[in-house]
């Protein structure tokens, strides 16, 4: 997409050139450094995810986001006026951000992370307003929301907002860096990582003292690991480089992102800085300093688990040895590390039952273009054999996460894969 | 499955032996290949895209690029639904998908014998009839009006039809009779399938699967055919 919308400000840039004398004494000129700040910050903020549909236009909107409440249709975006949101002032568009309200008063879905932008300044706030005035405008008509009673009352959402909005800006940390306060900047407010990383409960809420402790994301089952044990992905003793190669390219010399997260690299992520990236590396590490990875307790070997394990071991001799090494050490950053691992040790084996049975593909990014696949393996091991094979990765080479039973892996083979 | 690895597992270790021998401290590399960035593939299309037991998986080696290239897309972007293939796809761009569906084309792998049919003598005939002339009463065109005499597809997006299994035929002309399967249009195959009964699909997969391996397995040069039906696919 970024081509399109660098070739689509050239154009404009051209346009008003063309039309430059007249044009000009009736409107406002459009700052071109200020539109291509708007377009970063958009990126930063990861808007397309949402408001772009599959093979749809530009931020048209239309895309089904199924929640456990009903189905949410996201909005049209673009500067048209009638279905967009071309007649909007960027006051009205700086409340929506800020504090989640339509201009006639009327309360937005949380699905829109405005409980994050509420951080972001006026100053960003307004860059993405005239950036997104400056796209084509299109004539589409908002899907209505399908949502089950009682969630279709839009009243409910005053409850929600009770409990887990707080307005306001981000407050910079003097005692901290510049970087740790940028970092900090983007990732709990453009960057709205809190919306998985942080748990939510059955309210659809995200508890502030629970911050970036990690979740299930409902519905796409997929774990959200926590940003601040370094049991699960806290950063503490990753280095800055590789956070950020991580960050940004997708790929990195102690691990690889996959599902939830490739998105969040393919779309947004890859297109910051590297003063930006470097920025939220610093932040994301810090949030894991001082807790250090606890003793768990090894339930095994028992005689039966011990049968697990070497029939585990056999399978992954076959299956996974070719790529991720005997050893566990993989090939990085392509065939990333098992052993030591943090993402296949944490209490929740969701995502290391799933990588096994549905494999997957980095995102394909300036950083690293042409990925390689994790096959998958739902068609050619069976339930027990998953379990075995992620029970032993997930307890060998010094990695002391529990083992799986043949149930957990076959209820996630209903999992919802796109 | 896995003994088809082995092969490339041998490779791997052969080139990766030298630097290790040189450099006994730096871990190894993941081979700078295309066969290794798609091992993903491998599971269900073969190493080298020849197909597997699996009926359902289609062999993908020496199908024209454009065609792979149009059904990688489609994939990714849920035009076509497979949902292991749309979330494998997702976060891959043009660029790469066009290296992948290159690569795949490239490829010629043997294919495997052909199936023993299973029905009637009469709906093979039938089959055989529908494939090499159509059905001008019903205003089915010819598959080789388009795939080629030989069916091996011309370029760059109209795919071959040998070395698929009848079920994997009927699925897609069933998907495209129903609206589930669909291209760019004009959607040929769309106009095409509709026109066909369901013995007509039964027969068309039947003949096809059977037929052995092509002598020549190229395609025909792009523009080569004259094709009966305007393709949103195969621009001329």
């Amino acid at each position: 997409m970024p081509r399109p919308v660098k070739t689509l400000l050239f154009a404009l840039a051209l346009a008003l050139l063309a039309s430059a004398p007249r044009a000009m004494a009736q409107q406002k000129p459009v700052d071109a450094a200020l539109l291509a700040k708007g377009e970063y910050l958009a990126r930063a903020g990861d808007c397309i995810a949402c408001h772009t549909a599959r093979e749809g236009k530009l931020f048209a909107g239309g895309l089904p986001m199924v929640t456990p409440f009903g189905t949410l249709y996201t909005s049209n975006i673009t500067p048209d006026q009638q279905t967009g949101i071309g007649i909007w002032t960027s006051d009205q568009f700086f409340k929506m951000m800020h504090n989640g309200r339509f201009s006639d008063g009327g309360l937005v879905y949380p699905a829109m992370p405005f409980a994050s932008y509420t951080k972001m300044t006026r100053e960003d706030s307004d860059a993405i307003f005239a950036y997104l005035r400056s796209i084509p405008p299109v004539k589409k008509i908002n899907t209505p929301h399908d949502l089950s009673f009682p969630y279709n009352n839009r009243s409910l959402i005053i409850g929600w907002r009770t409990l887990f909005f707080r307005e306001g800006e981000y407050k910079p940390d003097p005692t901290k860096s510049a970087d740790w306060n940028r970092g900090a900047y983007l990732v709990e407010g453009l960057g709205h990582c809190g919306m998985c990383h942080t748990a939510i409960n059955a309210l659809g809420g995200s508890s502030e003292s629970q911050a970036f402790e990690g979740g299930l994301i409902p519905m796409q089952n997929w774990y959200a690991p926590s940003l601040t044990s370094n049991k699960e992905a806290g950063l503490g003793d990753w280095s800055i480089e590789e956070i950020s190669d991580l960050l940004r390219t997708g790929v990195s010399s102690r691990g690889v992102v996959y599902g939830p997260m490739a998105e969040v690299v393919y779309n947004s992520l890859q297109y910051l800085n590297d003063d930006d990236t470097r920025a939220m590396a610093v932040y994301l590490k810090s949030l894991a300093q001082g807790t250090s990875p606890e003793k768990p307790a090894v339930p095994l070997p028992s005689a039966e688990s011990s049968l697990l394990l070497s029939f585990g071991k056999s399978i992954y001799d076959r299956e996974c040895a070719g790529c991720h090494g005997a050893a566990g050490l993989g090939m990085p950053p392509h065939y990333p590390p098992l052993a030591g691992n943090p993402s296949i040790q944490m209490v929740s084996a969701v995502n290391a039952i799933r990588m096994v049975l549905n494999g997957g593909y980095p995102p394909g990014t300036a950083g690293n273009p042409k990925p390689y696949g994790m096959p998958p393996f739902a068609q050619r091991l069976s339930d027990d054999e998953v379990a075995a094979v992620v029970t032993y990765i997930r307890t060998s080479w010094g990695n002391r996460g529990e083992p799986v039973s043949a149930r957990q892996a076959n209820e996630l083979r209903a999992a919802t894969l796109n | 499955m896995t003994h088809r690895f082995r092969p490339i597992f041998a490779f791997v270790a052969l080139i990766a032996l030298p630097f290790g021998a040189a450099q006994s401290q730096i871990a190894d590399r993941a081979p700078d290949t295309m066969a290794a960035r798609v091992l993903a593939c491998a599971s269900c299309h073969g190493a080298e895209g020849e197909g597997t037991s699996d009926v359902y998986f289609p062999r993908l080696a020496g199908k024209p690029a454009g065609y792979l290239y149009n059904q990688l897309v489609a994939f990714r972007d849920g035009r076509r639904k497979y949902p292991p293939m749309n979330y494998l796809l997702e976060f891959l761009p043009d660029a790469y998908l066009k290296e992948i569906a290159t690569y795949f084309a490239s490829l010629r792998p043997p294919f495997a014998a052909p199936a023993i049919p299973t029905v009637s003598g009469e709906i093979l005939a039938r089959g055989e009839s529908l494939v090499k002339n159509g059905d001008p009463q019903h205003g089915i065109p010819a598959c080789s009006g388009c795939h080629n005499p030989g069916f091996t597809g011309m370029e760059p997006a109209i795919p071959g039809l040998l070395g698929l299994r009848a079920s994997y035929i009927s699925a897609q002309l069933g998907g495209w009779r129903y609206g589930t399967r669909t291209a760019a249009a004009p959607d040929c195959m769309q106009i095409v399938a509709s026109l066909l009964t369901e013995d007509d699909v039964k027969a068309v997969a039947a003949y096809l699967s059977s037929r052995s391996a092509p002598t020549d397995p190229s395609f025909a040069p792009r523009g080569s055919l004259p094709m009966p039906l305007a393709c949103g696919s195969e621009p001329n």
